[in-house]
């Protein structure tokens, strides 16, 4: 808590003391003995109440999605604590969750904002680290906020929960020890939806990328350019834009000249609504021909938000999703009901895996029997579990992915009501997405940290 | 050095830092002049000392009291410092000075990466970076002045940005940042039979948490000092003389050119051991530290804090830290903790009207804030409490006395 | 040579949005001398006048949506399609366009609000005060903005009519250059307000005022003209060019809070590179800026130079500051240094 109202509270002063008795006595303090063996750790939670971080875009391009997972964070705190309709407490399975908080203390929570900058998202993280005391930090929307954040909790030694992430590197050469990732990768994307597109709209077909030019952006290009060659589709031309280029004609242009007859955007947020847009209202293409073909748009990641931000051009685009609304499961049918009465709109597909995520850690907690973030991180690696909406899921031990069906979506001709923007085409299974991990590289790191030092 | 140049020199009559004090004392050897000191200026450093080092206790009441943001007020302290010494003192305005940031954060965790988790080389080699590259861009920047000068710098670190994002992301790791990793080469540490640590120490020492805080604070002091002697040696007073009237100074005879172009690169000096530390006490080095955005930030908080005083930039970066750290974690849950000393319905209200200028709008609570201080106080915080420090004590109306004031 | 054509059509559309809105901010500069860093921010107002005209015009009757079981959801219906039917479904569909009539009002009195309540007391005070004045401005118009339409970006369309994109290689005899067809109008467009600013600083007696002010302030001033009246009504003018901008510019770029912020910069680049000041050197620069930023994103360009699409505007302002300071068609003399 940031401010303290009562001006100078007696603990606040021993702490800062303390601290400052800490700092300038410094060899003392660094030669201190391991963590472990007396289990104390970072931010043990020492009262009756235990903090949760969550750190969120809420300023710059991605705010309405950090405002949308803060809400799922808030009915997650809600339902561990027993309040509201329980959520989805009752279809996690197997679940060690009992409506009484974490380990029987009281959940609360701090915010923060990531402004979708990797610097401000760590500050954010050290903030709540340093000063609330969270033991364990979720959210962000980007893949470079979520990987900055994931280094930063190594080192402090608090578990991150990832939010909305959709790189490559988050699980793979840039994983973590104390990261986890719910969320899907471009690389699922990729082997989900290259067989779609290859039935949908044949073998034989040239496609033209234009990719955001940052490292989202390349492992997606990457991952649709394998997955589409090996359904024997060429690749014309691949294209850099530069992020939050806004007007794209200029990258536009030539895509109908080109001899291709597919433009795959590798864009995300501001940068795929534009660029979706002015392709098919201004520039006209889903009506075009090429190659006696209709010529068509694929857009690798759609989520709700995007949807609706690029209003009817998103009708008939293909594109995969970690979630929906609207799936056909009970857990799917309860979270949309808890959330939408809470809320009065579906949850998107950010808010699913936030949710999800802060259930998934509190339940590792109990599972564990403490905080103590080793047996936390033990307790999650390779968890498996179902009933958060996405069907059976494994925690994969190896990489901190989790693996689950993945939905290919297609954007909805005749929408029944303004949340019906997305439809599902495909539920591809999870055996279909799951690959080797090591073709990523990079390692997870040890799980005993020397943690935040105060 | 020309004696006329001083006199012509030591007659500023208009500027935007309001006349301190020290700008009309007589003249002295380049040499002499950075040795001379007075009795005032120790004590305002030896007060400024104290406060900088006391942080943690009396900014805890106001949840300012941990290690990061306390890290943060020193290191963007040491940014601001630098930058003042450009544009407070010359009137120079660079929008480019992030790029100097970033440029020294890149060159430190490249030393992290190469050489030593040891914060000194890396320190070394970050001002050394980015004091050459602020050479070649105040070389070309400074051929044009006013508003053209700043549109130039603004360019430079733009294109820097731009390129640090994308093209050239095998030296910065684009949008995800670089980073220092368990399989980096770091050859001094090998030689030594090093750690495989990742956190940047000197001779062992970490430099996270509080000691991460103290040695960024030693450093802010440092930079005080070096700013405070600059301030007052001859060519501060160049610098100042240029500020009131460049033209005149040049129809004396004098090119100015070599003067603006050490200050340049010393605040580029500064900014590339601002970025540093940045680096040492978060290994980590992002793009978005050269946006212009960023740039914009520290001319923001040089003005808010007061331009041309000493102590004025280092409370703007404090004030503008503390806002986008504390303010932006309000939410509505800790606002009514706040007001519950207030009956129901009145709390409502209060938070009802105070939420939307905390959490996600602490944006605008920044905006109105600059509007306010640029409106009413030009000089800046340091102006306001100068107009306090007068009105309560009206023998004593010097800058320095309200400075010492500023610092409790 | 079909995309070099191409090319010069990207560079048309994009440079008449750059020179629309270097027109107010040079004219603000030539005439007021004020650096106004929330002109972008008057672009990005322009762009939700658009917007809130067409929520105006879709204003609904909420109706229990039985598509969604979940939970109580509700749809929402215009009222002008209840009412009129085809003929309101019309008027929503030409929203956009129509917007113009709301947009000029509201951005003139937006525009001379903040002249005489904010801008006419930092005439005199330094460069670097007005950046910051303007620039809180900005953040606090934009923070406005986004605490009621929220940070995601608003689609509006243009009217149905006017959306896809037109054959214009049958004219000239090419094949395969078709353009859309929105963005020919927002160039003919720009060129028609540009035309329109011109002609009523040339032709009028309060033009001719205005230019004799911006070559010599003093001099007018003593003629007994009041000339800081008529400069609030530059003022004015600046406001509503950069709004109708804004207004005409949302079918090609998605509005969201911060897209004053992206073109500001820019902006800033173009006045400098035409001349701080001069009119015809903002709409040349905004043309020339335009039409290079898309030559430079050919990826034929980019083989050779890798990453020039991204920093070609800020080397073209360079090059020029450095060779020619008072910029293609800036007057001799003028914040030369």
């Amino acid at each position: 808590m940031p401010i303290d109202t009562s001006a100078w509270s007696r603990r606040r002063i021993l702490q800062t003391s303390a601290a400052l008795g800490a700092g300038l006595a410094i060899p003392h303090v660094f030669v201190r003995n391991a963590w472990s063996q007396d289990k104390v750790f970072c931010n043990s939670p020492t009262g009756s109440n235990v903090v949760l971080g969550f750190n969120v875009p809420q300023s710059g391009p991605y705010a309405d999605e950090g405002a949308d997972e803060l809400r799922a964070f808030k009915l997650a705190v809600q339902h561990l604590n027993g309040e509201g309709d329980g959520g989805l407490l009752k279809t996690l399975k197997p679940s060690s969750l009992k409506g009484n908080g974490i380990l029987g203390k009281k959940v609360t929570f701090v915010t923060g904002d990531t402004q979708t900058k990797s610097d401000a998202a760590r500050a954010s993280a050290k903030r709540m680290i340093e000063a609330d005391k969270v033991v364990m930090i979720s959210g962000g929307s980007s893949s470079g906020v979520a990987v900055a954040v994931q280094s930063l909790c190594q080192d402090m030694g608090v578990i991150f929960m990832t939010g909305l992430t959709h790189s490559n590197d988050t699980t793979g050469k840039d994983k973590r020890r104390y990261g986890f990732r719910h969320f899907f990768n471009a690389y699922m994307s990729g082997v989900a939806l290259g067989p779609v597109l290859a039935e949908q709209y044949g073998k034989d077909r040239k496609a033209y990328h234009l990719t955001a030019d940052y490292t989202w952006g390349w492992t997606q290009e990457e991952s649709m350019k394998n997955a589409t060659e090996k359904e024997g589709w060429k690749t014309v031309q691949t294209v850099r834009t530069p992020l939050g280029a806004g007007d794209f004609s200029q990258y536009l242009t030539p895509v109908l000249n080109s001899g291709a007859d597919v433009l795959i955007l590798n864009h995300y947020g501001g940068d795929m609504v534009n660029s979706l847009r002015q392709a098919v209202n201004q520039f006209d293409m889903k009506n075009k021909t090429v190659n006696g073909k209709q010529f068509e748009i694929v857009v690798p990641l759609i989520s709700e938000l995007m949807a609706e931000g690029a209003g009817d051009a998103i009708k008939g685009i293909l594109g995969t999703a970690n979630w929906d609304w609207k799936l056909d499961n009970e857990a799917t049918k309860t979270l949309a009901k808890s959330f939408g009465e809470a809320y009065g709109r579906p949850p998107s597909q950010a808010a699913q895996t936030c949710y999800a995520q802060t259930l998934l850690y509190a339940n590792a907690v109990e599972m564990a029997g403490t905080f103590y973030p080793p047996e936390v991180i033990k307790a999650l690696e390779g968890f498996e579990f179902d009933g958060l909406g996405n069907g059976p899921t494994l925690y994969r031990a190896a990489d901190h992915q989790c693996f689950k069906d993945v939905l290919v979506v297609r954007g909805k001709e005749k929408p029944a009501n303004q949340f019906d923007l997305l439809e599902v085409v495909k539920i591809v299974p999870r055996e279909t997405v799951t690959y080797d991990p090591s073709i990523f590289g990079g390692e997870l790191g040890p799980s005993e940290v020397k943690g935040c030092a105060a | 050095m020309s004696q006329s140049v001083m006199t012509s020199g030591n007659r500023p009559e208009k500027g935007m830092g309001k006349s301190p004090a020290e700008r009309t004392e007589p003249t002295g050897s380049g040499l002499r002049g950075f040795m001379r000191s007075s009795g005032g200026d120790y004590l305002l450093l030896a007060v400024f000392a104290a406060a900088i080092l006391t942080m943690p206790i009396w900014l805890a009441p106001i949840g300012a009291g941990y290690p990061d943001i306390l890290q943060k007020f020193a290191i963007f302290g040491i940014f601001a410092l630098g930058f003042n010494i450009l544009f407070g003192f010359s009137g120079y305005l660079s929008f480019g000075h992030a790029a100097f940031l970033g440029v020294g954060s890149y060159a430190a965790v490249w030393m992290f990466k190469l050489l030593s988790m040891n914060a000194f080389p890396a320190l070394i080699f970050a001002v050394l970076v980015s004091g050459v590259f602020a050479l070649l861009i105040g070389f070309v920047s400074l051929r044009r002045s006013g508003i053209y000068f700043s549109i130039l710098t603004l360019a430079f670190a733009q294109m820097s940005y731009n390129l640090a994002y994308s093209v050239l992301t095998p030296i910065t790791n684009g949008e995800t940042g670089l980073q220092v990793n368990r399989s980096d080469p770091r050859i001094l540490d090998q030689l030594f039979g090093g750690t495989s640590m990742t956190v940047p120490d000197i001779f062992g020492v970490q430099l996270q948490g509080w000691a991460g805080f103290y040695f960024c604070a030693v450093l802010l002091i440092l930079a005080f000092f070096i700013t405070m002697r600059i301030k007052n040696s001859t060519f501060g007073l160049m610098l100042f003389a240029i500020k009131a009237n460049q033209t005149r100074m040049s129809f004396t005879g004098f090119s100015t050119r070599p003067y603006l172009l050490t200050a340049f690169v010393i605040s580029g000096m500064y900014a590339g051991l601002a970025g540093g530390l940045l680096a040492v006490t978060d290994p980590l080095a992002g793009a978005e530290r050269m946006q212009w955005t960023a740039s914009g930030e520290v001319v923001l908080m040089t003005i808010l804090g007061g331009v041309g005083t000493l102590l004025g930039p280092v409370i703007g970066a404090a004030v503008i830290k503390y806002l986008e750290q504390i303010f932006s974690s309000f939410n509505e849950g800790l606002l009514h903790r706040a007001f519950d000393f207030l009956p129901t319905a009145v709390q409502d209200i209060v938070v009802a009207i105070v939420a939307p200028f905390v959490g996600e709008g602490w944006q605008l609570t920044l905006g109105l804030m600059f509007m306010i201080v640029v409106i009413f106080l030009p000089g800046g915080i340091m102006e306001g409490v100068g107009r306090i420090a007068r009105r309560v004590r009206r023998d004593k109306p010097s800058d320095d006395g309200a400075a010492s004031k500023a610092g409790h | 040579m079909d995309a070099i054509i191409l090319q010069i059509l990207n560079g048309l559309d994009k440079g008449g949005a750059y020179a629309l809105i270097a027109l107010g901010l040079t004219l603000i500069f030539g005439t007021l001398g004020v650096v106004n860093f929330a002109h972008g921010a008057l672009f990005m107002l322009g762009a939700f006048c658009a917007v809130t005209f067409e929520r105006v015009l879709t204003l609904s009757e909420r109706v229990r949506d039985p598509s969604v079981t979940f939970f109580e959801a509700y749809k929402e219906v215009p009222y002008l399609t209840i009412w009129y039917g085809d003929a309101g479904q019309a008027i929503v569909d030409w929203a956009v366009p129509l917007s113009i009539i709301l947009a000029i009002p509201v951005m003139l009195i937006v525009g001379l609000a903040m002249e005489r309540g904010l801008i006419r007391f930092f005439y005199k005070r330094s460069h670097a005060e007005q950046i910051l004045v303007t620039f809180g401005l900005a953040i606090v118009l934009q923070e406005i903005v986004k605490y009621f339409f929220g940070a995601n970006p608003i689609p509006l369309t243009a009217p149905s009519a006017l959306t896809g994109s037109v054959d214009l290689g049958h004219w000239l005899g090419l094949t395969g250059i078709s353009y859309p067809l929105w963005r020919i109008v927002y160039f003919l467009f720009s060129l028609v307000v540009i035309a329109a600013v011109f002609a009523f600083l040339q032709l009028t007696t309060f033009g001719m005022v205005v230019r004799a002010g911006m070559a010599d302030r003093e001099t007018v001033g003593l003629l007994g003209i009041n000339i800081s009246r008529k400069f609030t009504i530059v003022f004015g003018i600046a406001a509503v060019v950069a709004g109708l901008a804004g207004v005409m510019y949302t079918p090609i770029l998605a509005p969201n809070y911060h897209l004053g912020m992206d073109f500001l910069v820019l902006s800033f680049v173009v006045v400098v590179v035409g001349g701080m000041g001069s009119l015809g050197g903002a709409v040349l620069a905004g043309f020339l800026l335009g039409i290079l930023q898309s030559f430079a994103s050919m990826t034929e360009v980019k083989a050779i130079v890798p990453g020039i699409d991204q920093i070609i505007i800020y080397l073209v302002a360079v090059v020029v500051l450095l060779v020619r300071p008072r910029g293609l068609l800036g007057r001799k003399g003028v914040m030369e240094a």
